[in-house]
């Protein structure tokens, strides 16, 4: 069971937690200008990188808010916790 | 033989069982006698049973190996009826009184066993030999072979009952954890206790101590056992720390979570705690862990090496010194190392019964030699044991050079044996840990963690006491440090070659010689040395692959005793170093656990909440039949005396359409969406507008996923310019909130809505049928229910039976229908005025099934069956609730190319030409008789499948919903059902059944 | 080959089975093959092994960065059966378990492959209309099928508690006679065994770690026991497909997740068969040794570490015990997980790529076990022709575009 560091509400065990997958997919701008491929991108392909993944959870049984979480996916090792709207790790300055 | 037999083999004076109290117990149906404090292997050793079980593939003659949890022979099947439990370690139970055990997979008895003839084909039921047999004539796999291998697979039996006791969880939070009361535990928890910090001490035996308890040792001055004590004493009284005995850490997890489980009352018998729960699975959080698990012996793999007899030193040394128990008038010890040898002499000290140590080194320590001739024990250097021998419990071995050739026979009634020490890194190795081969010591050791984990004493290859002790203070400090403690943590001991081992795998690889008898090195699974080498010789050469070939380490012991053996045969005859060869990979649980500790209280009613409606009481007492929708409970049909389902159901639809139903919607999923950009919103997740949607009025609704399949529906009332109360389907009212959120916070933030789920809030009481107006007029005289005034799909505020409601008049029936919405607490309040008010209007209460039937009649969809997740709004009939004008999730999927395609399926309506005839729901259609049956090349004849089907009173006749490829354009067609009685003629129809037109939804004004 | 009988089982231990061959050959790569099967799993074997025996083609290289076998084929619940719910995957399953059936003399091994049935339970009114409208898509697919009354499943699984009062109670079950069970390692040994008998090179400890193309077409690959050429690459490397795909620029619909199950203490036969419920969410049955093998969840989270939280373990072992009370006082004995990789529609893709000569094999996700015979028989077509078998044709990446995906979560809600 991880322990996950909610931006709002601290240190919690996984199972008050849901998980989101990738995170910063983003919608297209206009869906109805891409193709159907891209189109796909955007609903099924996702990384799926074995290492620091960037993904989403949400405090279901807490605070019921979404949040991004930088882990690593063998180690389980959670590096970073960050808000929506706010950069990755690796693009902070 | 009658009464009980003597304590043949107890010595006098030693010990540290309570002989003033004797314990009365059963062993295969012989009344016998221990001590409190014995465990049942120590109380049979005493009564001169050495032969307690039978291996599991050639039924060989076993004893007590191990006097601990590392056992792989002694299985016992404990107690009877509906607490007997299988598969137990004779060396982990404690004894009481009363016990009553036997031995598990022996026919007739254990002393005599048929099965025992598997022995003789042995030569033939080598590792693997089943895949390379039982295959001819093909048949006789499943008539012949397999009953047959069935027959003799498993080892005790599950109980035939549901289970008596019950299971309790713990969860807790702690600064350290520490494994293991030994002299390290114990050492780095009096300095993590000391300190204040909150610390939990887990130890498996029933008493602190460890290794101190199983040999003489001396701490400060006073004996260790006393030493011990007084730690835990002073631990126990410590308010930031807590003491678990009985209790075995079996899982190490993700960021310092591991799991325990306590046994709590298996030492006191079954069924003598009423109120108790029998094992309880403790969760820990730890901030740091230490781990002093200690280490086990392991054998050495010589012919027969199994004989009942044949005992580990630590084993031998432990029932001596701390059961007072001989397990012979004339041992032996064969042992490679100082700790082994010492463990002898330390059993000679007390037991008396040694005669001569073997070991196959040159030049064993000095001092111990000494000790040894002090003692009185011959110690004869470069030799080994070659075979035992025995019928049913050793009686001689055959002594060799290490050397040269040339075996001598020794008359013997046991054997001790030490091939070394496997630090028992099983825990570390789960946190995930890497393990290194230490080639002096011969063992692995924990090298590198990912995780804040300390080990020390044993498992650290500290197996001196002094050096145990030593190293568990320091871990203690360590941890403490990082805890940010002001503790110096000093520089980590050096360790010490505390062994002067010469490893020694198996005694014919080292002698280079074919020796007699069986080498066996898992002793539960019966794998012996050949078994490994012929598993290497067919190309099994990784680890794994050896491990799964021949299931060494895959017994109940999980290959304490066996997997390192086991390996360092395979590096052998690979000719590889045993580092290059690697481990396996230790996996919880470090000892078997309770499935019902697991499950804990989470069965019958606790297994998943029951939710019920303010109403429930109403429902039970009135004789609703219930079905389960989630974790609801539903009145599914509220049966009359002599009703079925289906007299039910006739008889709630005829009133509905005639007089008058009502029925319990509370469950729908209720969101209360508020916010200036509300309505935007809705546009986005609805595939309709809302915008223009006035406050008062009520619309319809469907959601898609961004696949543009239909997730769900509902009907959402626009309370204010800025409030929405949305609708769900009753299923999926928690999943609809978590969607709308997610969006809302994670793609659309600049909208300012809220949304709180309300269903828990409002009672929600349909009153349906040409009586409605009626009803409602009677309850609520104040308002206004005219078609003028509050005309469909409209909702307004009053006050119904005295209650402050909001009634909406929506219709999932197509009859006039009226909703009304009350503060839960007042659902009951308000049914019972419905129902009494409802008397003079033929007013019938309803359940799922009626309200099922109602909306099929009118062609309404219901999401989860006539949707599946690979329907579009378009395949169900809802296209004039997809707006062309705006976009919403799921809009640009509908331009796919299967998603756009023509011929998809389609929403039908299908009337029986049988009107008799209720299609089961789930029932596939095909398009003729002629193509009715699968035809290999063709595939299958299935056009599609019935989503719903009722027989409905209203059209004397039955009828159903469909999807049907191309549906739409078959109207007035003949499809067939094929269900198993053959093919039943339907017609297409449009779905809709009842009032096209929709005039009775207004109802007579 | 040596063949494998009781009559050269009673010979060889006259000599005391001194004289066995390895089952496969220890092969050291060569610089070039005709194609090359990333993955020396129970699908990457069989791949090889049919285009071995079906295509010819022999100068075919397995290569696996471990042991064989060591991924999901060694980390499953061993089920077998073929009843899905849509025509493309009850044809596709339906090929495999044909095949199972014929497996041991094919392979002249014994997989111990135990036809006890499999059956599914029903436990609310939706589960029942699921469950019929199965069965009935089986039927019509030429696939055994049946749906059983709760007097029926007790009938068939004594041992199951059909009380009315349960929390959930059994209404009826679907039953597939020909499901059922087999030994996992030796079915990857046995294909290896086979396949290395036909010319197949299998080379373990050989990891891929670049895909070499020019001009749109794979070369070869890069791995830790160097560069090998082969114009033909086709990748099986189920929880790792993402990793070996990304080498090649492409991005799949695929998260890898643990999955976990265990096993109890083996007791005495007392589980019949093959029994999964999707509602309670637990599967189990008894192997041939006694053990009771036990499937818990997925955990959400992706990973690629073969270890689960124990909470998913802790649901699911409740689930157990309602639905078996008697087990309650058992034990659990070995918990393992595997890392499954998941597609959107629970369907898997068995399919050319933009790459060419760039094949693959993924998106088994938790049920890839049963299907290894038939995966194997349909890649290597592709493999060989350039062209999906009409088996697979329905499983390819333009499902993903098209939104022609074929939606088993109903059939594979339940992990297995």
């Amino acid at each position: 069971m991880l322990q996950i560091d909610c931006p709002w509400c601290g240190m919690r065990e996984e199972m008050e937690f849901s998980y989101g997958g990738q995170a910063h997919v983003a919608y297209p701008k206009d869906p109805h200008a891409v193709s159907d491929e891209d189109w796909a991108q955007y609903l099924f392909m996702r990384d799926n990188p074995k290492g620091l993944f960037l993904e989403r959870w949400v405090h279901s049984q807490g605070c019921r808010r979404w949040f991004n979480v930088e882990r690593h996916t063998v180690t389980h090792e959670i590096t970073a916790v960050y808000k929506p709207g706010e950069p990755p790790p690796a693009a902070k300055p | 033989m009658s009464g009980t037999a003597a304590n043949i083999a107890r010595i006098e004076g030693a010990g540290k069982i309570d002989r003033t109290r004797p314990l009365a117990f059963t062993f295969n149906g012989r009344k016998l006698q221990g001590y409190a404090g014995d465990t049942l292997a120590s109380a049979l050793l005493a009564n001169g049973i050495h032969l307690v079980a039978r291996s599991f593939k050639y039924h060989r003659p076993r004893g007590m190996l191990t006097a601990g949890n590392e056992e792989p022979n002694a299985l016992v099947q404990l107690e009877r009826g509906p607490y007997t439990e299988p598969n137990l370690r004779a060396t982990e139970i404690e004894l009481y009184e009363g016990l009553d055990a036997s031995s598990v997979n022996c026919f007739p008895n254990v002393q005599f066993d048929l099965r025992a003839i598997n022995g003789l084909a042995s030569s033939i039921l080598v590792a693997g030999f089943y895949n390379k047999t039982f295959m001819w004539p093909k048949g006789f796999w499943k008539k012949v072979y397999e009953p047959a291998l069935r027959a003799a697979a498993g080892l005790g039996v599950a109980p035939d009952s549901p289970d008596p006791d019950t299971y309790d969880r713990m969860h807790w939070h702690c600064d350290v954890l520490v494994v293991g009361a030994g002299p390290a535990g114990l050492s780095a928890s009096l300095q993590a206790g000391r300190r204040g910090v909150r610390t939990v001490i887990v130890e498996e035996a029933p008493e602190a101590g460890g290794s101190l308890l199983q040999r003489p040792a001396t701490i400060d001055g006073v004996a260790g056992t006393e030493w011990a004590s007084k730690a835990f004493a002073e631990l126990d009284a410590m308010p930031n720390v807590l003491f678990l005995c009985r209790t075995s850490v079996f899982g190490y997890y993700d960021h310092n979570y591991l799991m325990a489980v306590e046994h709590r009352t298996d030492h006191l018998g079954p069924g003598r705690s009423p109120g108790v729960a029998r094992k309880r699975l403790w969760h820990f959080r730890a901030k740091r862990v230490v781990l002093a698990t200690g280490a086990h012996e392991r054998p050495i793999v010589f012919g027969n090496n199994d004989l009942p007899g044949i005992v580990l030193a630590n084993a031998a040394c432990t029932y001596a010194t701390r059961y007072g128990v001989s397990l012979g008038k004339c041992g032996v010890a064969f042992v490679n190392n100082d700790h082994g040898f010492a463990l002898a002499l330390e059993t000679q000290a007390v037991a008396r019964n040694i005669a001569m140590i073997i070991d196959p080194r040159p030049d064993p320590d000095d001092a111990l030699v000494k000790r040894a001739a002090a003692l009185g024990v011959r110690v004869l250097c470069n030799s080994v044991i070659a075979t035992a021998h025995g019928w049913n419990r050793v009686s001689s071995v055959d002594i060799c050079p290490t050397r040269g050739t040339g075996l001598a026979r020794l008359e013997c009634d046991h054997v001790l044996v030490s091939g070394g020490l496997n630090p028992a890194v099983h825990l570390y190795s789960q946190a995930p840990g890497k393990l290194r081969y230490d080639a002096n010591l011969a063992c692995f050791l924990p090298d590198q963690c990912i995780q804040t984990v300390e080990v020390a004493g044993a498992l650290n290859a500290r197996f001196s006491l002094d050096s145990a002790l030593e190293d568990g203070a320091l871990a203690g400090k360590r941890t403490l440090h990082t805890l940010g403690q002001a503790v110096d943590a000093g520089a980590p001991a050096e360790a010490k070659d505390e062994l002067h081992i010469l490893p020694v795998w198996s005694v014919q690889a080292q002698l280079g010689l074919k020796l007699p008898g069986k080498h066996f090195v898992d002793y539960q699974n019966d794998v012996t040395e050949a078994d490994i080498l012929l598993a290497s010789r067919e190309g099994f050469r990784s680890v794994e692959h050896t491990k799964r070939y021949t299931t060494t380490g895959m017994a109940t012991d999980q290959g304490k005793t066996s997997n390192v053996i086991g390996l360092a045969i395979l590096a052998a005859s690979l000719g590889k170093p045993i580092p290059e060869v690697g481990t396996t990979t230790f996996r919880p649980p470090f000892t078997p656990v309770t499935f019902g500790a697991i499950a804990g209280r989470d069965r019958g009613s606790l297994s998943d909440p029951v939710r019920t409606t303010p109403m429930h009481a109403w429902h039970v007492d009135n004789g609703a039949v219930f079905e389960d929708v989630g974790q609801w409970k539903r009145p599914w049909y509220f049966p009359k005396p002599g009703e079925d389902l289906h007299a039910a159901v006739a008889r709630e639809t005829k009133a509905l359409r005639t007089t008058a139903g009502v029925m319990d919607a509370t469950t729908l999923g209720k969101i209360d969406i508020q916010g200036a950009d509300a309505a935007e919103f809705l546009n986005r997740v609805y595939t309709n507008a809302w915008t223009k949607l006035a406050v008062g009025s009520c619309r319809y609704g469907v959601m898609c996923r961004p696949d543009g399949m239909v997730m769900d529906d509902g009907v959402t009332a626009r309370l204010a310019d800025d409030r929405f109360l949305m609708t769900t389907t009753t299923g999926n009212a928690a999943r609809v909130l978590d969607w709308l959120e997610e969006w809302l916070q994670t793609e659309w933030p600049e909208l300012e809505v809220y949304c709180t789920t309300v269903t828990e809030q409002w009672a929600t009481t349909a009153v349906v049928g040409p009586n409605a107006r009626k009803i409602l007029k009677a309850l609520a005289p104040d308002m206004d229910f005219s078609n003028a005034a509050f005309p469909f799909m409209t909702f307004r505020e009053g006050v119904v039976a005295g209650l402050a409601a909001r009634v909406f008049r929506i219709s999932f029936n197509g009859e006039l229908s009226y909703e009304i919405n009350v503060p839960s607490w007042h659902g009951l309040a308000l049914w019972r005025a419905v129902i009494e008010a409802g008397k003079p209007h033929g007013l019938t209460p309803y359940g799922t099934e009626t309200m099922h039937v109602a909306r099929a009649e009118k062609g309404y969809i219901i999401i989860g069956q006539e949707t599946d997740g690979t329907v579009t709004p378009q395949d169900v009939g809802l296209e004039w609730a997809v707006s062309k004008q705006k976009d919403f999730i799921g809009k640009r999927s509908f331009s796919r190319s299967d998603t756009a395609r023509a011929g998809r399926k389609q929403l039908v309506g299908l009337l029986p030409q049988d009107k008799a005839f209720v299609a089961p729901e789930g029932s596939h259609l095909v398009a003729s008789p002629e193509r009715s049956t699968f035809d290999p090349r063709l595939g299958s004849p299935s056009i599609g499948h019935i989503t719903s089907s009722y027989y409905s009173p209203n059209l004397e006749s039955a009828f159903a919903l469909a999807l049907i490829a191309n549906g739409r354009a078959m109207h007035g067609k003949t499809v067939y059902c094929s269900q198993g009685s053959g093919l039943k003629p339907m017609t297409v129809t449009d779905p809709v059944f009842i009032d096209k037109e929709g005039k009775r939804r207004d109802g007579i004004d | 080959m040596q063949r494998f009988s009781f009559a050269n089982l009673v010979r060889n231990s006259l000599s005391g089975h001194a004289h066995w061959k390895p089952f496969w050959r220890d092969a050291a790569p060569k610089q070039k093959y005709d194609a090359i099967i990333v993955g020396g799993g129970g699908h990457g074997l069989a791949t090889a092994y049919y285009l071995a025996k079906n295509h010819g083609i022999t100068n075919v290289a397995v290569l696996e960065k471990g042991w064989i076998g060591g991924g999901n084929t060694g980390r499953n619940t061993t089920i077998i059966r073929s009843n899905y719910l849509w025509n493309e995957s009850g044809a596709l399953y339906e090929h495999s378990l044909k095949l199972w059936e014929g497996l041991n003399e094919d392979l002249n091994i014994n997989l111990m492959f135990s036809q006890r049935g499999v059956i599914n339970l029903a436990h609310n009114q939706a589960d029942v209309r699921e469950s019929i409208r199965r069965v009935e898509a089986n039927r019509l697919n030429g696939i055994d099928g049946e749906w059983l009354t709760p007097e029926q499943v007790k009938e068939f699984c004594p041992i199951i508690d059909i009380s009315r009062t349960a929390r959930y109670p059994v209404l009826g079950a679907t039953l597939q006679r020909r499901g059922g069970t087999a030994r996992h390692d030796t079915v990857a040994w046995g294909f290896a065994r086979a396949a290395d008998n036909l010319g197949v090179d299998i080379i373990q400890n050989c990891e891929v770690t670049g895909i070499l193309r020019e001009g749109g077409r794979v070369t070869g690959v890069r791995t830790t026991r160097g560069t090998i050429m082969a114009e033909k690459i086709g990748v099986v490397a189920a929880g790792h497909t993402s990793v070996v795909a990304a080498m090649a620029d492409i991005r799949l619909p695929l998260q890898s997740h643990p999955l976990q199950a265990l096993v109890s203490e083996p007791i005495k036969p007392i589980h019949p068969c093959v029994v999964m419920s999707n509602a309670v969410h637990v599967y189990l049955s008894q192997s041939d040794k006694g053990e009771l093998v036990i499937g818990a969840g997925i955990d959400t989270f992706n990973s690629y570490s073969q270890r689960g939280s124990f909470h998913v373990i802790e649901h699911q072992m409740a689930a157990l015990i309602e639905l078996f009370p008697i087990f309650s006082r058992v034990r659990m004995l070995r918990t393992w997980g595997g890392i499954v990789d998941v597609c959107p529609d629970a369907s898997p893709i068995v399919s050319k790529t933009p790459v060419k000569g760039l094949f693959l094999n993924c998106g088994w996700g938790t049920g890839g076990f049963k299907a290894t015979p038939g995966s194997g028989w349909v890649f290597a077509h592709t493999i060989a022709t350039g062209e999906p078998h009409p088996l697979n044709a329905a499983f390819a990446l333009d499902r993903f575009s098209s939104g022609a995906l074929i939606d088993e979560h109903g059939a594979a809600a339940v992990a297995h």
